[in-house]
């Protein structure tokens, strides 16, 4: 699957494209299949997102979205090495998922 | 330290304001993203793997207590309590808010910095030893170079625009501390045998892909032609540095492609016509920022003898301190290295707790490293033992400077969008494994540096042992290398072979060093043990 990412343009946050807004939580996204182009250039019009660009994804064991490149995957989740700063602090596994 | 001038104020806070109107041209629409980009970038303000991240220069390293604090309060205002201190005496902020900059550059602005051509193919921040000033073996202190170079290359409008970035280093030792062979532009100041001092160039240094040691092109400029070569050096680059191929951009290749000897006499050329043009800044000039160098106040008559009863203190003072050129003195580094912690990176608390030592300690200076650690340069013997325990008690008393515990490392893959494979956790895990088996003292000096892609930025080329992260087929490998060094011995490492897994990569550095240890001649170092026996040895006992 295809998912569409990109950055909060003031806060610059990694944000995720839900079908109808953007998500800080990669598990919001959804594939959007060929239609990634279109909607990058609507939304970055609109000043809603900043250098949006489609990446690969696939669905993990619990029928989650997740990137298939590391890079991606660190992206969604914040750096390994301060798991404080990531989106699931609270969570041990969370660095497994990247990994 | 100097201190700017209402010249110097004045274009950095015009600086300011004209991001603050093109950052909110940017928020309203008016901009896009293309055309702000650049804006933002000459600024500092790049945008990262999770968020934007503004790059802060620190002047060939120097820092009051004041600007110090100032970067802490930074931290704690704008970023998530945190400061990165780089590989070349910058500080990286991760986490800023677009519509928050500049009001921080304006922060900065109060304590006369900026982030202005940290970004951009331009001259970058000018680097220098850290210890200049307070070490014995140099000739001169070597910053009021530096920073006549930071203004001269401040906003030159010839070079704002090169075919690459430009990175200059300034020394005044033997020794080199700053890596200056492996810059765009290396300076060594010298005494010539009439004991006038000059500048040795050399030009066309570099790691990144395509990693060169600089050769000496010229051994003795006149100070007072010390910018007149460097735009000749600079002009012939602009004029015929490759700008259709960014990997063969840099003026590496260029020196490399048109050989020493051509280049040379091109820029030898330049530098006769721009002699006629009268561009080089009056001496006075560098003799009014000199005085901003001048020693401190050094107390005479102190004793050099320190109390050694603490065995933790006393191995700190072994390892972290060095002799200063003044009696009674010594020059203390803090480590940025913690047993596990993330190379370079310091808390707000921490940055904090570094000012007020600086301020209190050592005449209100302090200086940053490309090693990612902090030195303060002007200290009492009699004061070591008190600053140590304040570092103890914030993290800060690791004695391991030099080692390979004190790991350069990139951000990697953690942080930065141009990186192939994580660094910092292979830096965290070596140093585990080195503090867990106890080697770390045994194994003396030995320069470890790590890097997350091919572009160099945690030195791997100079490790004596050199890491180097790839991406294959999707997942992270380390390249092993070894041999490289970044002193006045300036050599690049060699790979070792195929590369490893992350736990695989620990324990290859493991068995390269066990070959040291059991192969060393009496006094030999790391890198010279491996320089006398050869690479067989090691991917023997690396690859079995």
């Amino acid at each position: 699957m295809k998912i569409l990412t990109g950055n909060d343009l003031k806060s610059g946050a990694v944000t995720w494209w839900t079908g109808y807004d953007w998500s800080i939580h990669v598990e919001d996204a959804v594939d959007v299949g060929d239609e990634a182009d279109a909607i990058a250039a609507r939304e970055e019009g609109a000043r809603r997102v900043n250098a949006p660009c489609a990446i690969d994804a696939e669905r993990d064991a619990k029928g989650g979205v997740r990137p298939v490149h590391i890079k991606d995957r660190i992206r969604a989740l914040g750096p390994t090495v301060r798991p404080d700063l990531t989106l699931k602090p609270a969570d041990p596994e969370a660095g497994n998922w990247v990994i | 330290m100097y201190r700017y001038d209402h010249y110097d104020q004045a274009m950095v806070d015009s600086r300011v304001e004209e991001f603050r109107d093109q950052t909110r041209r940017r928020l309203e629409g008016m901009l896009s993203e293309d055309q702000f980009k650049p804006l933002r970038l000459q600024n500092g303000l790049y945008l990262q793997l999770h968020a934007y991240m503004l790059r802060v220069a620190i002047p060939y390293g120097t820092l009051s207590g004041a600007q110090m604090h100032a970067l802490a309060d930074i931290a704690g205002k704008y970023d998530r309590g945190y400061g990165h201190f780089t590989t070349r005496q910058n500080i990286q902020y991760n986490w800023i808010k677009l519509d928050e900059a500049p009001d921080l550059l304006a922060d900065l602005a109060r304590v006369e910095m900026h982030a202005i051509q940290t970004s951009g193919n331009c001259i970058r921040n000018i680097s220098s030893d850290q210890y200049a000033g307070a070490i014995a073996d140099e000739i001169i202190d070597p910053r009021p170079y530096a920073e006549l170079l930071r203004q001269w290359s401040s906003f030159h409008p010839e070079f704002l625009a090169l075919p690459r970035k430009f990175k200059i280093a300034v020394i005044a030792s033997q020794t080199d501390r700053a890596a200056m062979k492996l810059h765009d532009i290396g300076i060594r100041m010298v005494r010539n045998d009439a004991g006038e001092i000059g500048a040795a160039f050399y030009v066309g240094g570099g790691m990144g892909r395509t990693p060169m040691i600089a050769p000496c092109i010229r051994e003795f400029v006149p100070v007072d032609q010390l910018i007149t070569y460097s735009e000749a050096c600079l002009r012939v680059y602009n004029r015929y540095g490759r700008r259709d191929n960014k990997y063969k951009a840099r003026i590496k290749i260029l020196v490399h492609e048109l050989g020493r000897e051509k280049y040379t006499r091109q820029v030898e050329e330049e530098f006769a016509h721009l002699l006629t043009q009268g561009i080089e800044p009056p001496l006075a000039e560098l003799k009014r920022i000199a005085t901003f160098f001048a020693d401190p106040p050094f107390e005479t008559g102190l004793a050099d003898d320190v109390d050694r009863s603490d065995p933790g203190f006393a191995l700190w003072l072994d390892r972290n301190t060095l002799p200063h050129k003044q009696p009674g003195y010594a020059i203390a580094v803090i480590s940025l290295k913690p047993v596990g912690g993330i190379p370079g990176d310091a808390s707000v608390e921490q940055m904090h707790l570094m000012a007020d030592l600086a301020t209190r300690y050592s005449f209100d200076e302090c200086r940053v490293t490309h090693a990612q650690n902090i030195v303060l340069p002007h200290v009492r013997k009699a004061d070591l033992f008190a600053i140590w325990q304040q570092l103890e008690a914030a993290g800060l008393g690791a004695a391991n400077l030099d080692t390979v515990e004190d790991i350069i490392a990139c951000p990697g893959l953690d942080y930065c969008s141009l990186a192939n494979a994580r660094s910092i956790p292979v830096a965290q895990k070596i140093s585990r494994r080195f503090s867990d088996t106890g080697k770390t003292a045994e194994l003396g000096e030995l320069k470890l540096k790590i890097s997350g892609c091919i572009n160099a930025c945690g030195h791997h080329h100079a490790g004596h042992i050199g890491i180097l992260g790839v991406d294959r087929k999707g997942t992270e490998n380390y390249q092993l290398l070894l041999g490289g060094s970044e002193g006045d011995d300036t050599s690049l490492g060699k790979i070792t072979g195929p590369g490893f897994d992350e736990d695989g990569i620990v324990d290859a550095v493991e068995r390269a060093t066990d070959v040291y240890l059991a192969r060393r001649q009496e006094g030999e170092r790391f890198l010279d043990t491996y320089r006398r026996v050869g690479i067989d040895a090691f991917k023997e006992a690396i690859y079995g």
